[in-house]
């Protein structure tokens, strides 16, 4: 074995200690490294209780209602298994939209209505021309009166 | 074959020499300028004027064609970075280090173009500028490791020992490489999901694919050209006590 062989070994040796370690590490943090949580892992009992914390899902279509006062909203949370109400007193993201990704940081109170501070909108990985999204929502309704 | 092959590394290994590899990159560098202009001009033409708008984020998901090129090249140049940082170690080779050591401020910038694009962005469309989520977290770790790596280099006076321990951290770096990468995967973030990834056709319009993909093609080009251009820098400052070095006409002059 040449030095630079023995070298080579080593720094790959010791990447791979480094990968399994950071491997490892990242492993025993999952939960921690989780930015929101679920309706269905709520729903489980396992987001923190009486803390803040954030849940994620999508906004129910028609869900959404303006209280008396003009500033506070309420929509339900759904990941299409399990579903929570949100209020939050304030001004929307302009992608908050029925039927889109939302992330809500606050506190889930005894009643079961989560009560956010923060509403952040999440929106997803596809980026297509309004004529295509068109034709997208058409096909899904669509399929859908075919199943009914 | 065998001795073929040996020749043909060696040859190879010839372009490890400072002294031969300082023209030759000369001789590259307003080629890889040319084409980052051709694919810069290209690709903003096809950003701003034919790709189309959004459904739904209108004219402002343009950004993509900036964020996204900084945001791959942040983490390819810093992989190209380690790459020669590993073979400078192994081979113990001079220019290894000095290429490593030239990517690092261009890595650094596309780290933080993409951060701060990223900010840009977000406050528009998710309503804040910046998150603890696991794919933003993990991207400005890159833009403090190349600086870090910046920082560890320049505190040593002795460029081979600033070599070596350059490479020991970047190589530890690498770690990050994948986490970037596969965080949107790994655990749920509010930075949405990969459009564009190997194993599934792109989740974006083909012109807004188009217009992307030159950028990045332009963002490379750009690269390549100004780590050569100080590639070439370190050389003529590490090697001005060579006689190759004094007898180059820019030198004299």
């Amino acid at each position: 074995m040449k030095p630079r062989h023995k070298r080579f070994a080593l720094i790959g040796g010791a990447l791979a200690v480094l990968g399994i370690a950071a491997a490892l590490v990242l492993n025993a943090f999952q939960s921690n490294l989780v930015f929101f949580f679920t309706p269905t892992q709520i729903a489980a009992g396992e987001a923190p209780k009486g803390k803040t914390f954030r849940i994620g899902g999508l906004v129910k279509d028609g869900s959404l209602q303006r209280q008396p006062d003009g500033l506070t909203v309420h929509f339900v949370v759904t990941d299409t298994a399990k579903e929570f109400t949100v209020a939050y007193t304030g001004i929307l993201p302009d992608l908050f939209r029925e039927g889109k990704g939302v992330v809500a940081q606050g506190k889930l109170g005894e009643n079961g209505l989560f009560t956010a501070s923060e509403v952040l909108a999440k929106h997803d990985e596809n980026y297509m021309p309004p004529e295509a999204q068109h034709a997208v929502d058409e096909a899904h309704k669509a399929a859908k009166t075919v199943k009914q | 074959m065998n001795t073929r092959l040996s020749t043909r590394l060696s040859n190879w290994f010839g372009y490890a020499s400072p002294a031969t590899f300082y023209p030759l990159a000369g001789k590259m560098i307003p080629w890889f300028w040319a084409l980052a202009a051709v694919f810069g001009i290209l690709g903003l033409y096809i950003s701003f004027f034919v790709a189309p708008t959004d459904a739904q984020q209108g004219e402002g998901y343009r950004i993509i064609f900036i964020h996204v090129p900084a945001s791959w090249m942040s983490m390819f140049i810093y992989l190209v970075m380690a790459f020669w940082a590993a073979l400078g170690l192994g081979f113990n080779t001079r220019l290894s280090g000095m290429m490593a050591t030239s990517l690092a401020p261009t890595g650094a910038l596309m780290a933080f173009l993409s951060l701060w694009t990223g900010a840009l962005w977000g406050k528009p469309m998710w309503g804040t500028w910046w998150v603890w989520d696991a794919r933003l977290t993990s991207e400005l770790i890159l833009f403090f490791l190349y600086i870090g790596f910046i920082a560890l280099q320049s505190a040593i006076d002795d460029p081979r020992r600033a070599d070596k321990a350059g490479a020991v951290l970047a190589l530890v770096g690498v770690v990050n490489i994948p986490i970037i990468y596969f965080s949107v995967k790994w655990w749920n973030t509010l930075h949405q999901g990969a459009s564009v990834s190997l194993t599934r056709s792109p989740s974006m319009a083909q012109t807004m694919l188009l217009g992307m993909l030159l950028m990045a093609l332009a963002f490379w080009m750009y690269a390549i050209a100004v780590s050569l251009t100080r590639v070439r820098a370190i050389i003529l400052e590490r090697e001005r006590h060579a006689g190759w070095v004094e007898e180059l006409s820019e030198v004299q002059s």
